[in-house]
C-alpha cells in the first residue's frame, strides 16, 4: 500500500465534496432568486396588507445573514460553515437545525436499505451462480424471466402494486409510516415489532426488485467462470462437484459482486428516496420530499450534500481497502 | 424483409422490446383518435368516477379524464426521455471519440470529469438544478435539465468501446493508407459501433424516463402538464392509494411498466445484435 496511492485517492474525494459543495453554493443564486425577500413578501401576503418597509427589512436581513458581502466572501464563509458540517436552520421546521433533520432520518433509511441491500444481494447473488450451474435444479430455469423482468421496474412502482395487493386489498401488512400512529419510540420488543411490520412493504419492493440485478451479474460472471481451465482441471481431477461449484466458480466470480456491493452499500442514502415518498417511510428520502413541498432549501442542501460526501467518502475507502480483497489489482497500476 | 422476419425468430428479447413499445403507440394514435384530449385538464370532467363505458379509465379527483390523459400524457413523457437520451448520448458519443481517439491531456479530463460525475447520484444534482430554476419546469426544459447528466455514463461506455476498436488491424490500414482522425472515426469506427449505440442510447432513454418520473413524484415537474409523472405525483398527493381510489394510480402504473418493460427488452435484444458472443451463453 503506497502513500502516494492513499494521498490521490484522498484529493479525489477531496474534489468531490468541493464541488458538491460549489454546485450546492452558486446554482440557487445563478437562478436570481432571493430567499429572504421571497419569504418576507409571502409573510406580507399572509397577513393581508403589503408593508411600506419591505425594502428596509430587507436590506436588514440580508446584512445579518451576511448576504450583503461580495459574493467571494459569502462563497468563503459557505465553505467554512460547511466544512464544520453546519448547514443552518430548518426554515420550515425553525428552531430546529438541517443537522437533527438529518440525524433523526438517516438511521431509518439505514437500517432499511442497509438490511434489503445485504439480502438481495445474498439472495440474488447465491441464485445468480445456481442459474448458471448445469446441475441445479431444472425448475429453476423458470426463474429467469420473472427476476429479469422485475429487474427493470422502478421500486417504487412494485411498492405501489405491492402496498394494494398486500395492504389494501388484504389488510396483512401496515400501508404507510414507520411505526403506528400512536406508538411511543422506544426501545421494546413491542416497538420493534411495529417497525418490522412498517418495514416489510417497502423491503419487499426493494428486493424482489434488486436481487434480479444481482442474480444477473453473478450469472454472467459465472459463466465466463466456468468455462476456464482450471476448471476443467479440478472436474477432470474428479472433485467433488459441491467443491468446484463453490471454491472454483463461486469463489472467483464472486469479486466484482463484493464491488458491486460496496458501491451499492455507498448509494444506500439515496438510493430508494421514492419508495420512501411512496410509503411515508420517515428516512432521508421522505426529509427530503417534504423540504421541496416546502421549500426548504437549507434542508435539500444538507441533504444533498451529505449523501455526497458519505458516497465519496465509501468510494475512497473502497478503493483503499480493495487491492486486499482482490490480490490481483496492484495499487501501483491504479 | 424475410431476413429480418427470421432474426427475429431468434431473438425474442427484441421482438418482445418492440411489440410492447408498438402496442404502446397503437394506443396513443388510436386513443387520439377516440378521446377528446381537451378532457386531460383539471375541471373538464366529473371528478372521481371509477372506470364506466364513458370515462374507460376513470376520472381523477381534480376532474381529469384519465383516458384523456394517459393518451396526452404518454407521449409528453417519452418526449422528455428521447430528447434527454438523443443529447445525452449525442454528447457522449463526441467526447467519447476525441477522448479515446486522440488520448493524451483531453482523455484524462474528459474521463475524469465523467468519472467524478458518475460518483455523484444523478437525481439529487437533479434536484438541486430542478429546485433552483425559478417558476414552474415545461416539459422540454425537464429534457434539457436531465440531459445535463445524461452523457455521462454513454461517454465512459463508449469510451471504452472505442479504445478496444481502435487496435483493430482496420484501423491500422486505414491509419497507414493515410486517412485523417475524423475520417477514420466516421468511416471506420462509427459504423461499426452503430449496434452498440443503439443499444447505449436505448438504455439512456429508459434512465432518463426513470429521472423524469422521479422528479415529477417528487413535486419538481411541470405542474400543469399531464405527464405519467405528474399523474403519480397528484395519485400520492391526494393519498389516492388510502382512499381506494384504484383507477387512478393503475393506469398510469400499467403504462410505465410497459414502458420500461419495452425499453429494458430492445436493449437485451439490441445487446445480441451487437454482441453476438453473448448468444452462446445465452
Amino acid at each position: 500500500m503506497q502513500p502516494t496511492y492513499i494521498a490521490r485517492r484522498f484529493g479525489i474525494f477531496l474534489l468531490i465534496v468541493w464541488l458538491a459543495a460549489t454546485l450546492n453554493f452558486f446554482l440557487p443564486r445563478l437562478s436570481g432568486q432571493d430567499p429572504v425577500r421571497a419569504k418576507l413578501l409571502e409573510q406580507a401576503a399572509l397577513g393581508g396588507y403589503v408593508q411600506g418597509g419591505i425594502e428596509e427589512m430587507t436590506r436588514e436581513y440580508e446584512r445579518r445573514f451576511g448576504l450583503d458581502q461580495p459574493l467571494w466572501r459569502q462563497y468563503l464563509t459557505y465553505l467554512h460553515d460547511v466544512s464544520r458540517l453546519d448547514f443552518n436552520y430548518s426554515i420550515a421546521n425553525y428552531p430546529r437545525t438541517v443537522n437533527e433533520l438529518i440525524a433523526d432520518a438517516v438511521p431509518w433509511t439505514i437500517g432499511l436499505l442497509g438490511t434489503t441491500t445485504l439480502l438481495s444481494f445474498g439472495i440474488g447473488t447465491l441464485l445468480g451462480a445456481l442459474l448458471a450451474w448445469p446441475r441445479a435444479p431444472p425448475w429453476m430455469r423458470w426463474l429467469m424471466p420473472p427476476l429479469w423482468a422485475l429487474h427493470a421496474i422502478p421500486f417504487f412502482l412494485l411498492g405501489l402494486i405491492l402496498t394494494y395487493l398486500l395492504a389494501f386489498q388484504l389488510p396483512l401488512l401496515p400501508i404507510f409510516g414507520g411505526y403506528s400512529a400512536g406508538a411511543v419510540p422506544a426501545l421494546n420488543w413491542h416497538f420493534a415489532w411495529d417497525v418490522f411490520q412498517h418495514a416489510l412493504l417497502p423491503a419487499l419492493s426493494i428486493i424482489l426488485v434488486a436481487t434480479g440485478g444481482w442474480a444477473l451479474g453473478m450469472r454472467g460472471m459465472m459463466v465466463t467462470t466456468m468455462g476456464e481451465d482450471y476448471v476443467l482441471f479440478a472436474e477432470a481431477k474428479g472433485l467433488r462437484a459441491s467443491t468446484v461449484f463453490l471454491r472454483y466458480c463461486v469463489r472467483n466470480a464472486v469479486l466484482p459482486q463484493v464491488t458491486a456491493l460496496a458501491l451499492a452499500l455507498g448509494q444506500i442514502l439515496s438510493g430508494a428516496v421514492l419508495v420512501e415518498v411512496i410509503f411515508g417511510y420517515p428516512g432521508i428520502g421522505t426529509l427530503l420530499y417534504q423540504a421541496i413541498r416546502e421549500n426548504d432549501h437549507f434542508v435539500i442542501q444538507g441533504i444533498v450534500f451529505t449523501v455526497i460526501v458519505a458516497l465519496g467518502f465509501t468510494t475512497f475507502v473502497l478503493d483503499v481497502i480493495y487491492p486486499w480483497l482482490d490480490p490481483r489489482i496492484s495499487d501501483r497500476r491504479a | 424483409m424475410r431476413a429480418a422476419y427470421r432474426y427475429i425468430r431468434r431473438n425474442p428479447s427484441l421482438a418482445l422490446g418492440i411489440a410492447l413499445l408498438a402496442a404502446l403507440a397503437l394506443f396513443v394514435m388510436i386513443g387520439s383518435l377516440v378521446v377528446d384530449t381537451e378532457n386531460a385538464r383539471p375541471l373538464s370532467v366529473p371528478a372521481l368516477r371509477p372506470p364506466s363505458a364513458e370515462y374507460p379509465f376513470g376520472t381523477d379527483r381534480q376532474g381529469r379524464d384519465l383516458f384523456a390523459v394517459m393518451v396526452t400524457g404518454t407521449p409528453l413523457t417519452l418526449r422528455i426521455g428521447f430528447i434527454a437520451g438523443f443529447i445525452g448520448v449525442g454528447l457522449g458519443t463526441v467526447l467519447a471519440f476525441v477522448a479515446a481517439y486522440y488520448r493524451g491531456l483531453t482523455d484524462t479530463a474528459i474521463r475524469g470529469v465523467a468519472d467524478i460525475g458518475l460518483t455523484v447520484p444523478g437525481l439529487l444534482v437533479l434536484i438541486i438544478i430542478a429546485v433552483s430554476i425559478k417558476g414552474s419546469l415545461t416539459v422540454n426544459q425537464m429534457a434539457i435539465i436531465i440531459a445535463s447528466l445524461a452523457w455521462l455514463y454513454p461517454t465512459r461506455t463508449i469510451r471504452a468501446q472505442v479504445l478496444s476498436l481502435r487496435e483493430r488491424g482496420y484501423v491500422e490500414v486505414a491509419q497507414l493508407s493515410g486517412m485523417s482522425g475524423p475520417g477514420i472515426i466516421f468511416f471506420e469506427l462509427l459504423p461499426n459501433l452503430l449496434p452498440y449505440l443503439a443499444a447505449t442510447l436505448v438504455n439512456a432513454v429508459s434512465s432518463a424516463i426513470l429521472a423524469s418520473i422521479g422528479l415529477e413524484v417528487l413535486g419538481l415537474g411541470p405542474i400543469d402538464s399531464p405527464t405519467l409523472g405528474m399523474t403519480l405525483y397528484w395519485v400520492n398527493f391526494n393519498a389516492a392509494m388510502i382512499n381506494g381510489w384504484w383507477w387512478w394510480w393503475t393506469a398510469p402504473t400499467v403504462i410505465i411498466l410497459t414502458v420500461f418493460l419495452g425499453l429494458f427488452f430492445l436493449t437485451v435484444g439490441l445487446d445480441e445484435l451487437a454482441n453476438p458472443r453473448l448468444r452462446r451463453s445465452a
